[in-house]
């Protein structure tokens, strides 16, 4: 097929038209209007870097930046435990493994803000009620502070997405051939040994893929962030996502709301290049 | 002796399994169980067993939630949606895979770098764009999810396209097919199992979505998130017909998950792993 060819603009001109109008244009527009006192009809003046020099000094935007970065911390290193280790126990030779795999992975399938509200539940009522039973203090108000929240939600998103890494670790998992963790144990090697020595080198690969997955995903959570604590107490557990829509569409601060996320998409590619630049290196030292 | 140590350490595994399963599931245990409570029942508590089990929480729900509607809004837009994904990814897939110029190259490199833009980055332009288009209706909608899905459509498809041989075009040529003959009837099917990943990755994602339909939809063309969430403000504190809501939303997806659960999993394996 020429770049002549009629045929070949035929089959691509949907999908150019599609990614150019919703993602493209609005992106590229969206970054012009930053600069602007845009109020989403019109925008009458340039008021060069002025939104962004405001959003660094609003406490609520970096605070929110500040939550999202923790979250993504803790969130990434708890997802890749919990995935790696479900994804150990359900490969091996278990009469439960594909109903376990089945369980496992079966809260991505919802939509987090119906999860969200789920675990509303599970953290009002049921905390509570297994607060009062054993007396502990600790159960009642899991949604009523900042730190039980950011807790509240890393729970909430460990539960929903380490199915999902699961299935990203079996995929290399079951790629690692039987004969050579045969061959290690009868050369006496022990569990640990085979697992450092041969099964960690080899589902490094998955590392990058699920480290970049769930990193991104994370910077970007919204629905489980509305649904469990909408941001409560006082915007304490607002993440940037949320920030930017309701800058945008609660306080109709539409410019200000699009330098948010301009330096949210700056934030979001940084981080994903250096992981997939970091990782790609660390694959072929290894 | 080792081979019973070996089995121990089995057993001692599949317990930890089961254990963690049943913590898993422990949470849509007790969004059912509540769901069949009074208001007054739940009140006492929410650990135990019902006391009587009712169904009027999900008769109420049913109603509230409008749910026959909700649930046609979701399957039209999300079949509509992946439909056009599936049939202009695939072809703009095979077209940039079979065009070896720096052109081609160009536009597939855009295509992938266009998946590193976060939504709400040009979620306040984009909104902005159709409203002065008076395109904020189910149509639009369909149209943005093109936009969005296509980039990692098209990134399977033309990874797909590398183990489809060059001669089929070929032959078919010969055989006096024009490009749009060959590509539906020839290379379009050989296609059919990485269109069953873009299909269930893209349904995965447009049935659950919230935020866009949001932005996009009026309520009386809500899917089923947007419902739910309109439902769920409304009974605050009312956890039996919350409860009973959220379990009908979700009733959907886990027969879905029933029938093709092998090819979901696939799927979403293929999907990330690629």
């Amino acid at each position: 097929m020429k770049n002549k060819s009629l045929a070949f603009w035929l089959f691509l001109t949907p999908v150019i038209l599609g990614l150019g109008i919703v993602v493209v244009i609005p992106f590229i527009y969206g970054f012009i209007y930053s600069f602007t006192d845009w109020n989403g009809i019109r925008a009458t003046a340039f008021i060069g870097l002025e939104n962004y020099i405001s959003l660094f000094q609003e406490d609520e935007f970096m605070n929110s930046i500040w939550f999202t970065t923790k979250f993504a911390f803790v969130a990434v290193i708890l997802l890749n435990i919990f995935g790696l280790g479900l994804a150990l126990i359900v490969t091996r030779n278990l009469k439960s493994s594909s109903l376990l795999r089945t369980v496992f992975f079966m809260p991505n399938l919802i939509g987090g803000l119906i999860l969200g509200f789920i675990w509303q539940f599970i953290f009002i009522s049921v905390f509570g009620d297994i607060g009062n039973l054993t007396g502990i203090e600790g159960f009642n108000g899991w949604l009523s502070t900042a730190n039980t929240g950011f807790w509240g939600i890393v729970i909430l998103t460990c539960w929903q997405m380490a199915g999902y890494i699961m299935i990203i670790y079996i995929a290399y998992l079951e790629n690692i051939p039987k004969d050579l963790i045969e061959a290690a144990k009868i050369d006496g090697a022990s569990a640990f040994q085979r697992f450092k020595n041969i099964t960690f080198p080899l589902v490094a690969p998955a590392f990058t893929i699920s480290m970049f997955l769930t990193l991104s995903m994370a910077f970007k959570i919204y629905d489980q962030n509305l649904s469990l604590t909408n941001g409560g107490p006082a915007n304490q557990t607002q993440m940037v996502a949320m920030e930017i829509v309701n800058t945008a569409f609660s306080d109709n601060d539409m410019a200000y709301a699009q330098a948010k996320a301009v330096i949210f998409f700056l934030i979001v590619s940084v981080v994903a290049l250096t992981q997939v630049y970091y990782n790609k290196k660390r694959e072929v030292e290894m | 002796m080792k081979k019973n140590n070996e089995k121990r350490n089995l057993i001692s595994i599949e317990v930890l399994g089961l254990i963690l399963g049943l913590l898993w599931i422990s949470p849509f245990y007790l969004m059912l169980v509540n769901a069949f409570k009074t208001k007054r029942d739940i009140f006492t508590g929410v650990l135990g067993l019902p006391e009587e089990w009712i169904t009027e929480n999900f008769v109420e729900a049913f109603i509230d939630l409008e749910f026959l509607k909700s649930l046609f809004n979701s399957t039209l837009i999300t079949g509509l949606s992946v439909a056009i994904i599936i049939l202009f990814s695939s072809m703009a897939g095979y077209a940039l895979a079979r065009n070896k110029s720096k052109l081609s190259g160009f536009m597939f490199f855009t295509f992938v770098a266009a998946m590193l833009i976060p939504f709400q980055s040009v979620m306040i332009p984009l909104v902005a764009l159709f409203g002065q288009a008076d395109m904020l209706n189910a149509g639009g909608l369909i149209f943005m999810y093109l936009g969005f899905g296509c980039s990692l459509s098209i990134f399977l498809y033309h990874g797909a396209m590398t183990g489809v041989s060059k001669s089929m075009d070929e032959a078919a040529i010969i055989d006096g097919a024009n490009r749009f003959q060959l590509f539906w009837f020839i290379i379009f099917p050989l296609l059919k199992p990485i269109s069953v990943t873009v299909g269930i990755l893209n349904v995965i994602w447009i049935w659950n979505d919230y935020l866009l339909p949001s932005l996009v939809l009026s309520e009386s063309n809500a899917t089923i998130p947007l419902k739910m969430f309109f439902f769920f403000g409304q009974y605050t504190k009312q956890w039996h017909l919350a409860l009973a809501g959220l379990t009908i939303a979700i009733i959907p997806v886990i027969i879905g998950y029933f029938f093709a659960q092998k090819q979901i999993i696939q799927g979403v394996s293929e999907g990330a792993v690629k």
